[in-house]
């Protein structure tokens, strides 16, 4: 019963907040709504029992890749009037995107029952745990695909960042080094000028 | 509990449901109480480093100082900004609170004596943990105040640079541990150090990796070497500089048991959490509970401690810590750990 309540608790603002996420006038609001739809993706994943896939859905999605979406969207100066004078002009490729989108998920919810892969049969229960199981799955049988696909990101991290580092010549990087290796005996020159004299540095 | 429940006849979903509610009751009151007496004895402790005599009116030796600081914050008048975004702002700290206390459903405070069992405990620590930074960036971009957001920003890069050498740390752990269940890991400690230490950290593989924790997890928790998100010279109160009353109360329980979180985590994960620190049988006559707690107390010094005599880091120190020393280190000892315990465990082959 509990179960019931939970998964339709769940599933209700998975989508509502899906929703909101394309309503919300304000971008902000936009990826907070977007952080609460994959929260509660993540409850949903533990209601099937999937609770390392949960895990990994908070901490990389809403964790980290939201944090910087936030970060990105909260520091973009945004000017809606802007924004929404493009409306026309991008509408028939937003519908096409639609379409194709839609046409996925119609796909997507009849192929599984017409399809041979479970034949609309229960899942069986896990006998491991499942973080056992993907660990011994991603480590045997699709040790190179996961091998390469570690690969994949790497390549995307390092392009990332040849392509926005930029020497820039009029910076002066602090040295940690040289910071940590001054003591007061070389930093500071006690000095007692004569009356009259002032300063000669 | 739920057990019992079912047994005075009751059906097995209300009874797992009433059973989960007092055990979450449990929990959170005796940690409100824990966090009104460790701000007490923090500012204790600073004003013995500083030679003052600290909270000493209220009550007997100041111990009500806490009690009467929240009732003065609750009698308080709670002021919205006319500019601010007011659903986020009101939000915000509900935010930092509640995350601060869903982190304790894992965490084990006796054998068997912990709200959720789950397999994934360490992972879902982390999870929620990751969490807590958006109380801090909801509100100090609802606050629409030029300090909060700059504590916004520097909060969420802080947050997660820190928190990639704190997974890479856990890593660790779960590696000699060979689990990812809070309990489990506590008891893998047993025994661990010359068969006669509970705890990880003697181990000369672990112990670097434990430094990098208790560091991190002061960064983690905005404590003070890195309190940079609310530099009261830079930045007045950072993100709570508009908050007041029960809403800035909220910001200040939250972060206090953070730092309880993250001291009972030193504890379990380096320390042997309830188990006694050597394995030696009168002293399991002792309640693991209140091994845990004496362990906790003592990290609450080490925070406090730090508190008192570190001077603040800079913006650029703090990222060049994280980034360049403890990321690289932590990824070496994942590679050392990974390594030795494939030679020694499993005997080199996999």
């Amino acid at each position: 019963m509990i179960g019931a309540i939970a998964f339709y608790l769940f599933a209700t603002l998975t989508i509502a907040s899906s929703i909101a996420v394309i309503f919300a006038r304000n971008p902000v609001h936009s990826v907070l709504w977007l952080i609460l739809a994959f929260f509660n993706a993540a409850g949903l994943m533990l209601l099937v029992g999937a609770e390392f896939i949960a895990m990994l859905l908070v901490i990389v999605y809403v964790g980290a890749v939201a944090v910087l979406f936030l970060f990105v969207v909260m520091m973009l100066d945004i000017d809606f009037a802007s924004l929404r004078s493009g409306f026309t002009r991008n509408l028939p490729f937003g519908i096409i995107v639609a379409l194709v989108l839609l046409a996925e998920m119609i796909v997507a919810v009849f192929a599984h029952r017409a399809g041979p892969m479970l034949a609309g049969s229960e899942i069986p229960a896990a006998r491991v745990p499942n973080i056992v199981g993907i660990g011994q799955m991603l480590y045997s049988r699709y040790l190179f695909a996961f091998e390469l696909a570690g690969l994949i990101l790497l390549v995307a991290m390092v392009g990332a960042i040849v392509l926005t580092h930029r020497r820039r010549g009029d910076t002066r990087t602090p040295k940690a080094w040289r910071q940590l290796r001054r003591h007061p005996g070389t930093a500071i020159d006690l000095v007692r000028p004569g009356t009259g004299e002032g300063m000669k540095l | 509990m739920t057990d019992t429940f079912v047994h005075w006849g009751m059906q097995y979903d209300w009874a797992w449901f009433l059973a989960t509610i007092i055990g979450i009751l449990v929990i959170a009151l005796p940690l409100m109480l824990a966090v009104a007496m460790i701000i007490y004895a923090e500012r204790k402790i600073w004003a013995a480093m500083a030679l003052r005599r600290g909270p000493n009116v209220v009550g007997p030796w100041g111990l009500l100082q806490s009690f009467a600081d929240g009732l003065k914050v609750f009698l308080k008048e709670t002021i919205i900004p006319t500019s601010a975004n007011q659903g986020l702002f009101l939000i915000a700290p509900v935010i930092t609170f509640t995350v601060a206390l869903i982190v304790w459903a894992v965490i084990p405070f006796q054998p068997g004596v912990v709200l959720a069992d789950v397999n994934v405990g360490l992972l879902y620590v982390l999870a929620a943990s990751s969490l807590g930074v958006y109380g801090v960036i909801v509100a100090g971009w609802a606050s629409n105040s030029k300090y909060p957001f700059f504590s916004a920003l520097r909060a969420a890069a802080q947050m997660v640079s820190y928190e990639v050498s704190i997974g890479f740390v856990l890593i660790t752990v779960v590696l000699y541990a060979g689990t990812f269940d809070l309990s489990d890991i506590v008891l893998a400690q047993r025994g661990h150090g010359l068969g006669v230490v509970n705890a990880y950290a003697f181990n000369i593989l672990l112990f670097p990796m434990w430094v990098v924790f208790l560091i991190s997890s002061m960064a983690e928790t905005f404590r003070t070497p890195f309190d940079l998100v609310e530099a009261e010279s830079e930045l007045v109160a950072g993100h709570q500089t508009e908050y007041s009353s029960m809403s800035f109360a909220l910001f200040w329980l939250g972060e206090y048991a953070n730092v309880l979180l993250m001291c009972a985590l030193n504890a379990i994960l380096f320390w042997g959490g309830w188990l006694p620190p050597f394995d030696w049988a009168p002293l399991y006559l002792v309640p693991g509970i209140i091994w845990l707690f004496i362990k906790m107390s003592f990290f609450f010094f080490v925070f406090g401690w730090v508190k008192a005599t570190v001077p603040r880091y800079r913006y650029d120190q703090l990222m060049r810590l994280g980034w360049k020393i403890f990321l690289p280190l932590s990824l070496v000892f994942v590679f050392l750990v990974s390594g030795w315990l494939m030679l020694t465990r499993f005997g080199g082959h996999s």
